[in-house]
């Protein structure tokens, strides 16, 4: 498998009137072509931040990046999306990388018809005619499973489910057939079973199409069933990344654990209360000198207080940033 | 939409008996109309006399029956001035009036949104101080004032344009405005020029931070498709209302303007009706007034239906 997108040391700051939010501190990961990865993390943990800074979707200022690249490569050949310029940008989103947004009733226009939305970019990128673009909007609206697609091409969002909403705006992601897609949350306000079609309808065209997806979410249970691997934020820290099995089996740091076992279990009859992790994601007006989570974490010893963790291997293609050795269940002895 | 329109249309009615009510009463809240009607010096016998002869005698009931069934068919009396028919008058002066709002409308719009557009689109620049500028100046210049400006600076000074009255050139039977409309309606235009900037400029700073123009952009739609297909087309919504709303003030007539201007329209035959206690004509000119506010907002209501698709279907 090839690496499509290399993001090293990404650092963002947001500089507010009340002062600078360190947003994103020195996020590291790879995407592999055609693999889905799954970025999770409360909110707030710079999980959106993350993939819309590489799109240059964040208002800028407040945001400013401070350091770091992201090469996304094209047939071997890479070029830092950080450091395009505007119109190189327009040339790669929507055509190379596509978004799909959390909330599909803000992110559609109100005042502009489902088909003429997916068309536009389908005019704009592929130089289609306005007839050619409608037939091919009716057969991706088709293909992200809408009844009626032909009728439906005049609607306006308004006039959609919640579902078929997210849908349309799958459509008009996928709707330039883009190497990488970035679901930013696309389950979220949808209930249970829609989130499970949405799910399921990703999966198919990921498939037919053998497209590269980034899955953004806070819903670990939706992580299981889509992801290969797994990255987990933590107050905009890449806390870990492992393949999406070994994280549930054998997680390595302490928050991945947190989270795993606050699950709630369909099979657990017994009354007690379900586990949390206790205080509260730290202030991110401080540029952070030592591991984020040593307030909130139960292994806490001297050094987490002294440095960021490095990234320790734990695995194949496994990897933490925690001095802890949770897996022998003392402090790890490298320095 | 026709459900939605056959609602507007019942409310504008209703609107407009109430506004009939008002311009009846109007005149009896004024006491006696009589004694404004005539001299000072007149004899009772006199008074009595034009009481009798304007039906002021009759019981109340009456009169109102009368009035409403004349109103109704636009008959609003007798111009005491004139000695003509009051919406006769109004319909003579109608076309100045028309052509005064009219050009001074496109002057805001001409000016206004563009200028809003660019302030809206990159705020704290060049534009966007110029616009914030243009939108205080226009609120807060009074319009009677800048029209002497004017003339003394363009007519009298630069002799380009006519220090006042109104010329037409006809062109196969269609009366055509010349430049002697530009000063009056560029002073005319002023106030509802700066509601625009301002409006404008909000609106577009609201609309840029939309999530749907963030999906705009993450199709790599150029900046250009984005303002004039998803910014603009959302940020016309507001913008309906506000020129039905100044339109319909334009066309009521502007008294100021159009004395300064000796502009025969409307506003120009109200000071005179005033001056005059010329009622039949004032009644009919506040009826008139109202009559264009309400179709305005009838037509405003329906735009609004046509430009927001959500209204459309929402019924």
């Amino acid at each position: 498998m090839s690496t499509i997108l290399s993001v090293r040391d990404l650092t963002l700051r947001f500089h507010t009137f009340d002062g600078v939010v360190h947003a994103l501190n020195g996020i590291s990961f790879d995407v592999q072509a055609g693999e889905t990865l799954a970025i999770v993390g409360e909110s707030g943990s710079g999980k959106s931040v993350t993939m819309m800074s590489l799109l240059h979707l964040l208002p800028m200022p407040p945001a400013r990046i401070a350091r770091g690249e992201a090469l996304f490569y094209t047939n071997g050949t890479p070029t830092d999306l950080l450091k395009m310029s505007r119109a190189d940008m327009h040339r790669v989103r929507g055509a190379q990388i596509g978004y799909i947004f959390q909330d599909a009733l803000s992110a559609l226009n109100p005042v502009m018809t489902v088909g003429r939305q997916i068309g536009e970019s389908l005019v704009m990128h592929l130089g289609m005619d306005a007839e050619t673009a409608r037939k091919r909007a009716i057969d991706l609206l088709d293909d992200v499973g809408i009844p009626g697609a032909r009728a439906r091409y005049r609607n306006y969002p308004h006039q959609f489910s919640g579902g078929m909403r997210q849908r349309a705006m799958i459509a008009i992601a996928i709707a330039c057939n883009p190497r990488m897609v970035i679901a930013d949350e696309p389950t979220t306000a949808l209930d249970v079973t829609v989130q499970a079609q949405i799910v399921e309808l990703a999966k198919r065209i990921q498939r037919e199409r053998g497209m590269t997806v980034v899955w953004i979410t806070h819903d670990l249970g939706v992580v299981a069933g889509i992801a290969d691997r797994v990255l987990v934020m933590y107050a905009g820290c890449p806390v870990e990344i492992a393949p999406v099995d070994d994280l549930y089996d054998h997680p390595q740091h302490p928050y991945t654990r947190g989270l795993l076992s606050a699950l709630p279990r369909l099979d657990d009859r017994s009354r007690r209360d379900l586990a949390s992790i206790q205080g509260a994601p730290p202030d991110m007006m401080a540029s952070p000198r030592h591991c984020q989570f040593a307030w909130r974490c139960p292994y806490v010893f001297d050094r987490c207080w002294k440095a960021v963790p490095p990234y320790y291997p734990a695995g194949k293609g496994h990897a933490t940033q925690c001095f802890y050795d949770l897996e022998n269940g003392r402090p790890r002895t490298d320095a | 939409m026709q459900r939605y329109i056959l609602s507007r249309l019942i409310q504008s009615l209703l609107i407009l008996l109430g506004v009939l009510l008002i311009v009846f009463f109007m005149l009896q809240l004024t006491g006696d109309p009589v004694s404004l009607m005539v001299s000072r010096n007149a004899s009772p016998e006199q008074v009595q006399r034009v009481r009798e002869e304007m039906g002021f005698n009759r019981p109340m009931m009456v009169q109102f029956a009368d009035f409403m069934t004349g109103a109704v068919v636009g008959d609003f009396g007798m111009s005491l001035r004139h000695r003509q028919p009051a919406m006769k008058l109004i319909l003579e002066r109608l076309p100045a009036t028309v052509e005064l709002a009219t050009v001074a409308l496109l002057m805001a719009m001409v000016i206004g949104i563009p200028l809003g557009l660019l302030g809206g689109s990159n705020p704290g620049g060049f534009w966007d101080t110029l616009c914030r500028l243009a939108g205080l100046i226009g609120q807060t210049i009074p319009n009677f004032w800048l029209a002497l400006i004017l003339i003394v600076f363009f007519s009298v000074g630069l002799g380009w344009f006519p220090t006042f009255g109104r010329e037409t050139c006809t062109v196969f039977g269609i009366h055509l405005p010349t430049r002697s409309v530009i000063l009056p309606a560029f002073a005319l235009c002023l106030f509802t020029t700066g509601q625009l900037v301002r409006f404008t400029r909000a609106a577009v700073l609201e609309i840029k931070n939309e999530d749907y123009v963030r999906t705009a952009y993450s199709k790599g739609i150029g900046d250009r498709q984005i303002y004039t297909r998803h910014i603009l087309r959302n940020a016309a919504i507001p913008l309906i209302s506000i020129i039905g709303v100044q339109f319909g003030y334009l066309l009521s007539g502007s008294i100021y303007i159009e004395t300064i201007f000796s502009w025969p329209g409307i506003g120009n035959l109200l000071a005179e009706a005033i001056g005059n206690r010329d009622f039949a004509l004032v009644q009919a000119i506040a009826f008139f007034a109202s009559l264009t506010v309400v179709i305005l907002n009838l037509l405003t209501d329906i735009a609004y239906g046509l430009a927001d698709p959500r209204i459309r279907y929402g019924d």
